[in-house]
């Protein structure tokens, strides 16, 4: 019999601890059966977030860091330089890449660190229990935006992706979703594309991925993967923001 | 003997480091401290190590931490608003037990204070700094060469106790240019490192954390850090004691005070006072038991620091009350000059007939 799907070798054989309908899940695997389809496992390195991904190292298979809220590039930057030999990615969140990491999300890009980011945007804060995020969009509700986030106190959702697309030190951008089965393919392509330029010297590579949360924007997931379509995608619009030179 | 080289203090620790074995070198500019990361610029790539200049001193401490765990021999320098800013690193490199050196170069505080040379982070060095149950071991030169006897030191004893160990000395020392000598070339005994970063190639994955959401299991870990420390407090007390055999009078001083001191000695000892100096070299472990034993037999401690009486509480602390302490200080990066601590011992001994 020939084993047509399976679980990646990259991802442990364990129950995660994500809420039903979260999007973490899915871009584990995308990332997790990248980095199969390389044969990377034994030479890539993670740095695990602070918010709601920081347990990833009880499911990916690969050395890990667990990293201060928002310093995973300055970490993922003196692994590199020590061992170039290696794959490092950070997989971090809006709150760790878009606000409190800023400097460090901005620097590792205009250094051209040869790293990549999973960069995980659910216009929410998860872990702490639905607070606003630097990317909540105008009129979300949360926590501490209970009449919804208004720009006149709260200022404007950022969009990453573009920002650091203008940074030289970026090879590859790009922003996906994993609202539906076709943006997940998309999704694992551009994954991929992120690796390559990496492993390649190309530069620092980042993907950007919508996601949804259904515990803290109080949806059903279904419900969820529509509002990522209906309200994110046109805020955050899905597509390469930047190719290396030499495709 | 190898040649004399006539350094400044900062270049000094910065060769010695790169002598130590250091190849990573993180860090952000800021006065009286600029001469290391500006030696490691072009230091580091002639032996195929890496200098960044990073974005902040919140980030060198992070790509310090990030180099430990990969298994390199790492160090960063800044001076006190920017040894303020990398406290949060700190605290997760000592959680994580990954070795490193902190130099800090202090310059007067609080706030953006001043450029001139301090002792006022002493606190801040010895009791933790950053969040969490910690210390840094702490080391305090007092002179070039001992600055770069120091810096080799250091990386040996963070390797050994898998601790961020800082070197703490002053402005006044970063710029002063005296003869060094660094030793024959040696071959670093650096440890093996079965828990670093490499890949996980042919072993299960390594992984440096530091949150431990199970308080059994962490209760665990910070008692074992408690005993690790204690061990250090065993080991690794180091001080000098400066004509104290036939003292009256015992002076306490570390780095550049020290060092102003024993001038203030050779004066006071030509007047006919009989007055020494227990110079603590290591600042964490502090040598309580040195000072416990003087205080069996000198009546008058004087401390002298710039700071407004910081290290002046472990002297306390460890003679417990058998002596009489006294204090003297200038502040706000003013430095006491010799005739100055030549007065205030004068005083003691006058008072104590």
């Amino acid at each position: 019999m020939e084993m047509v799907s399976g679980r990646p070798k990259t991802l442990l054989p364990v129950p995660t601890h994500y809420c039903p309908g979260c999007g973490h899940g899915v871009i584990h695997r995308l990332v997790a059966e990248v980095i199969d389809d390389l044969g990377i496992r034994e030479k890539t390195v993670v740095v695990a977030p602070v918010g709601c991904a920081v347990l990833l190292y009880n499911y990916f298979d690969v050395d890990a860091y667990e990293a201060a809220h928002g310093r995973a590039p300055a970490i993922a930057t003196g692994c590199k330089r020590v061992h170039p030999e290696l794959v490092v990615f950070t997989y971090q969140g809006d709150g760790d890449f878009a606000a409190i990491g800023t400097a460090e999300a901005v620097h590792v890009a205009a250094r051209g660190e040869k790293i990549t980011t999973i960069f995980v945007n659910n216009a929410i804060y998860g872990m702490t229990g639905g607070q606003m995020a630097p990317t909540t969009l105008l009129g979300q509700k949360t926590t501490t935006t209970t009449g919804g986030r208004a720009s006149e106190t709260a200022g404007f959702p950022i969009r990453m992706s573009e920002m650091i697309a203008t940074l030289p030190g970026a090879a590859y951008v790009a922003r996906v979703s994993v609202s539906s089965p076709k943006n997940v393919v998309q999704a694992k392509r551009a994954v991929r594309k992120a690796f390559e330029t990496q492993i390649k010297g190309l530069g620092y590579s980042l993907v950007e991925f919508l996601s949804q949360c259904p515990t803290n924007w109080h949806m059903t997931p279904v419900e969820s993967t529509r509002w990522v379509e209906e309200k994110m995608v046109p805020y955050y619009p899905l597509g390469e923001f930047k190719v290396p030179k030499e495709e | 003997m190898t040649e004399k080289k006539f350094m400044a203090g900062n270049e000094a620790i910065a060769e010695a480091a790169v002598q130590a074995g250091c190849r990573c070198y993180f860090g952000y500019p800021i006065t009286p401290q600029n001469e290391i990361g500006e030696y490691m610029s072009w230091r580091l790539p002639q032996v195929g190590g890496c200098f960044i200049q990073a974005e902040s001193e919140v980030a060198a401490i992070y790509m310090v931490f990030g180099a430990a765990g990969a298994g390199a021999r790492v160090m960063t320098s800044s001076s006190s608003p920017g040894i303020s800013l990398m406290q949060e690193g700190i605290s997760y490199i000592a959680a994580a037990e990954l070795p490193c050196v902190i130099v800090n170069m202090m310059r007067a505080g609080p706030g953006l204070g001043g450029i001139q040379p301090s002792q006022s982070d002493y606190f801040q060095a010895t009791k933790g700094g950053g969040h969490g149950d910690y210390h840094l071991l702490v080391l305090a030169p007092h002179t070039a060469q001992e600055a770069v006897n120091i810096t080799m030191l250091a990386f040996d004893l963070a390797d050994k106790y898998r601790n961020p160990v800082m070197i703490l000395g002053d402005g006044n020392m970063g710029q002063m240019m005296e003869p060094v000598e660094f030793g024959p070339p040696k071959k670093p005994s650096v440890a093996k490192k079965e828990w670093i970063i490499t890949g996980a190639k042919g072993r299960p994955r390594n992984i440096i954390k530091t949150l431990f959401l199970d308080p059994v299991i962490l209760e665990k870990r910070n008692l074992a850090m408690g005993a690790k420390l204690r061990e250090a407090a065993r080991n690794e007390v180091r001080f000098e004691p400066y004509m104290i055999e036939d003292a009256d009078i015992v002076i306490a001083a570390y780095g550049t005070v020290a060092r102003i001191t024993k001038t203030a000695i050779k004066i006071l000892r030509e007047k006919g006072l009989k007055v020494g100096l227990l110079r603590p070299i290591s600042l964490y472990p502090f040598p309580y038991q040195a000072f416990a034993q003087t205080a069996e037999r000198v009546k008058n401690i004087l401390v002298v620091e710039m700071s407004l009486g910081q290290m002046v509480e472990d002297v306390k602390l460890a003679v417990c009350g058998k002596s009489q302490v006294h204090f003297y200080c200038r502040v706000g990066g003013m430095v006491p000059s010799y005739d100055e601590i030549v007065a205030e011992v004068e005083k003691i001994a006058k008072e104590a007939k």
